[in-house]
């Protein structure tokens, strides 16, 4: 089933090890640079799942979340965030920005199609 | 491309890494001088994270470990925990060279240097103190493989925390061992019963695709309970009112059900329940939560009797309270708002340039292309002019337009290879960190035009000059901190790096504040030497350049820094060899200051075509002021062989190429001779008299490769239009050999020819 996923994330090289496991399966991906990038990426296009990663500059992966939360038909998008700590208050903060699942890094390429197919369908 | 893309990812990852490390540095040396804005600090911790992030994807794990453990001290000091002292900062600089050079080690898989991974690593973990706890939990993280979403890793600790009074404690659920063993292989029935919060559509997350999921695992019989649906007039759509339960034949275990919950962990009521659920499934699902204890204590174990029977009443009885209990805990607007604050805060960070990185070589060969492309409209264009076709013809004016062209075309190409010389700069002032570190003087390195862009082959090839010459500076330059004091001097030391462009040059100066070069040391080591004769009477300037002496060197003691054998001859070499010149200007207690003017570009230049003793040669054209026709009053002669040059108000010495360059016997009759007024770097003028001037053109510059002799003021050579060879000459170079320095040391200046 394919996808269209948009991840924002600040180091090029996860966004082409995102790239390099979401293309093989089928997904449309995008990219951005850093959650302002995001939000002026998303204006163009209505993906399934969003990937986001939490250190960014500009705005961060919860100011990014918060953003796209406000806007009413993102309300409901699924948000993966990308982490590589595994601490619990991270979950909880990424949870609480609105955020629906969380994937480590540095992510397994099968265990990220997985978590984007479960949230998405 | 058939490539493998691993490897592709991996090589852009190290490319990356210089970015980060760029930015690293960069951020520190903001805050060593003062700046401590968040974002600054916030980009130092960002570019160590993301190096981090990537090596974690290549199972860098040396490079992880370290930039784990930097980034949790970084992390503190964000937090506004830990207070940067100029002590931190110089742990922090330390921190980042050992980063950048695991990051070269990772990328060419050398050895790794643990013992002075290890001595860092102490020097930073001084900085967490005595929190021992928490470093076993870094450690940890460390040790993740570099695979697994970790998708079961803490449910059972967040479980018991946070929603002990609502779910039954996972320990209590799970089957015991012999109980899985026993059943190996067949299929387990699980009774989960699920019932979604508020919180759980906010965070994007969908009952039906987690059904579907929990169905994927097996068999599943889902009930779904409408019986907490109010009224459609009542009916608040953001707000869940439906309720599932579930019974699922699966072989999976009770932890990967739960890892399909993971997501909404603490978001929905979730019972799991091993047990003989199918006799149930078409029974009345509010039922089912009672009866569990009953069902399922003759299958499963012990334990679950009391501890499932006291939250059993809770996902039935009081959802609505514990979704307001849970909600109080998880989720208020308060905790909300301040991730808001920080996030809505604008970044002062600028956009990244959208850049396209390209191999070099194939902008080498977009050079040489263009090079071939000059040679040849310039061949096309003479042969054009021979042919007698009227200058205002159509084939002429549209050579005009080929010739610009030709020009932007050049420019652009030549645009694309010139880079800002901060990323060299950047390495110097790790050199003199560690320079003055070696030998226990305090320096501060402050950089200039730090944007000056210059062809990034010549910036790599500056990299081993300017690093001994920064050496040098630390080492011979500066003096001690006792003697800086005894000489009424700060006693922290400094050293200038600067970059510009000036007259089409580029100028990089390294100047220190020292005690300048101690003059009659350096001409009793010459002399000790046998580089000059013990009766030589040389100028100031002369002795300074006694150092570019091969075999020279002032040091009394051979310190561990400088000295290897590696003198300033070969920095002048290196330097020569990029088209380059060197020079020295020192003032005894204020310091010295290297210069080194460089050519833009190694590859094209704006030529002066001239004919000099029936010689064609090619003069630099940005260093020509203007042409002048001599006449012999003008010129005045200081002594046989020396003459001068009225020109304005002022005089300037006058040289004849033709004998400069061993073609011809000093012209004595200048009446008529035509002479190039040139302007050197320094600003000071000479006039060069030729015989005649043929044109103005670009020219290729082609090196001279060193099967050639090394000849004095000349540069490279070129091919001109009509496939003739011609030299290409510094005229400054020229100058500085034909100066009006008295020629006492015949020693001295035959090293000027040999050099």
């Amino acid at each position: 089933m394919t996808l269209e996923i948009l991840a924002v994330d600040d180091s090029r090289t996860m966004r082409d090890m995102i790239k390099l496991a979401l293309l093989p399966e089928g997904f449309t991906v995008h990219t951005a640079d850093d959650g302002v990038h995001g939000i002026e990426v998303l204006s163009g296009i209505e993906p399934d799942a969003i990937i986001t990663d939490i250190n960014m500059p500009r705005m961060d992966g919860f100011g990014f979340i918060d953003a796209v939360r406000d806007q009413s038909k993102h309300r409901s998008t699924p948000i993966l965030v990308l982490t590589t700590e595994a601490a619990p208050e991270l979950k909880k903060r990424a949870r609480e920005a609105g955020a629906t699942g969380w994937i480590v890094k540095p992510f397994d390429p099968e265990k990220l199609v997985k978590a984007l197919q479960m949230v998405a369908g | 491309m058939t490539t493998d893309p691993m490897a592709e990812i991996r090589a852009s990852f190290f490319i990356e890494c210089e970015e980060l490390l760029e930015a690293l540095q960069d951020g520190l040396q903001m805050m060593d001088e003062g700046e401590d804005d968040p974002e600054t600090i916030n980009i130092v911790f960002r570019a160590v994270h993301s190096i981090k992030g990537g090596a974690g994807a290549f199972g860098l794990e040396a490079l992880v470990r370290f930039a784990h453990r930097y980034e949790t001290v970084l992390d503190e000091v964000r937090a506004g925990r830990l207070l940067v002292d100029p002590d931190a900062l110089k742990v922090f600089f330390q921190a980042a060279d050992h980063l950048s050079d695991l990051v070269r080690i990772s990328r060419d898989e050398a050895p790794l240097p643990e013992e002075e991974t290890v001595h860092l690593l102490e020097a930073l973990d001084a900085f967490l103190g005595d929190t021992p706890s928490e470093e076993e939990a870094a450690e940890e993280d460390i040790d993740f493989q570099p695979m697994g979403l970790a998708l079961d890793l803490d449910l059972n600790g967040e479980d018991v925390s946070e929603d002990s009074d609502a779910f039954p404690s996972l320990d209590d659920l799970p089957p015991p061992p012999d109980f899985n063993t026993e059943n190996d292989g067949a299929s387990e029935t699980y009774t989960i019963v699920f019932t979604p919060k508020a919180e759980l559509f906010e965070t994007g997350n969908e009952p039906s695709l987690l059904l579907r999921n929990l169905g994927d695992l097996g068999e599943a019989q889902v009930v779904c309970d409408a019986s907490e649906l109010p009224d459609l007039a009542d009916l608040t759509p953001e707000l869940p009112h439906l309720s599932w339960t579930i019974n699922l034949a699966t072989e999976a275990d009770e932890g990967e059900i739960r890892s399909i919950f993971e997501f909404v962990e603490g978001l929905c009521t979730l019972e799991i329940a091993a047990g003989n659920g199918p006799a149930h499934a078409d029974q009345n699902h509010s039922d089912i939560p009672h009866n569990l204890p009953e069902i399922t204590p003759p299958e499963t174990l012990g334990p679950p009797p009391e501890s499932r029977s006291a939250p059993v009443p809770a996902p039935q009885s009081a959802p609505a309270s514990l979704a307001g209990e849970q909600q109080t805990e998880e989720t208020t607007p308060a905790e909300r708002a301040p991730v808001k604050d920080k996030s809505a805060k604008p970044a002062a960070a600028p956009a990244a340039k959208s850049v396209v990185r390209v191999d070099l070589d194939r902008i080498e060969r977009l050079v040489n292309l263009v090079g071939e492309l000059v040679i040849n409209q310039a061949m096309l264009s003479q042969s054009l002019e021979q042919s007698g076709i009227s200058p205002h013809s159509d084939a002429m004016s549209g050579l005009e337009e080929f010739q610009r062209l030709t020009r932007d075309i050049q420019d652009s190409v030549m645009m694309i290879r010139a880079q800002p010389v901060k990323s060299l700069f950047q390495r110097m002032s790790r050199i003199v960190r560690e320079a003055s570190a070696a030998v226990g003087k305090d320096v501060r390195l402050q950089t200039f035009g730090e944007a000056t862009e210059v062809d990034k082959t010549v910036i790599e090839r500056l990299a081993d000059p300017l690093t001994h010459m920064i050496r040098n500076a630390v080492d011979h330059g500066l003096e001690s901190r006792d003697d800086r004091i005894a000489a009424g001097k700060e006693p922290q030391g400094r050293v200038n790096l600067t970059a510009a462009h000036r007259s089409g040059r580029v100028v990089i100066e390294i100047a220190d504040d020292g005690a300048g070069i101690n003059r009659p040391k350096v001409l009793q080591i010459a002399i000790d030497k046998g580089l000059i004769a013990p009766d030589a009477n040389l100028s100031d300037s002369e002795i300074d350049n006694l150092l570019f002496l091969p075999g020279f060197s002032t040091a009394s003691v051979v310190s561990d820094l400088s000295g290897r054998g590696v003198g300033m001859d070969v920095v002048r070499t290196a330097i020569q060899a990029l088209g380059g010149r060197i020079t020295i200007t020192s003032e005894p207690e204020k310091g010295t200051t290297f210069s080194i003017s460089l050519p833009l570009t190694l590859a094209v230049l704006d030529g002066m075509v001239v004919e000099v003793a029936g010689e064609t040669l090619v003069l630099p054209l940005n260093l020509v002021v203007e042409t002048l026709t001599l006449e012999n009053e003008g010129v005045k002669m200081l002594r046989p062989g020396h003459n001068v040059i009225e020109v304005r108000s002022g005089f300037v010495p006058l040289f004849d190429l033709g004998h400069a360059l061993g073609y011809r016997e000093p012209v004595t009759d200048f009446e008529g001779s035509v002479a190039l007024l040139i302007a050197q770097e320094d600003e000071s003028r000479a006039a060069l008299v030729i015989d005649n001037i043929q044109d103005q053109r670009q020219v290729v510059i082609k090196g001279l490769d060193d099967s050639f002799h090394r000849a004095p003021g000349i540069a490279a050579a070129t091919i001109l239009g009509d496939g003739q060879i011609a030299l290409i000459l510094d005229p400054s170079d020229i100058i500085a050999n034909a100066g009006p320095m008295p020629r006492t040391s015949p020693a001295y200046s035959s090293e000027g020819l040999s050099a």
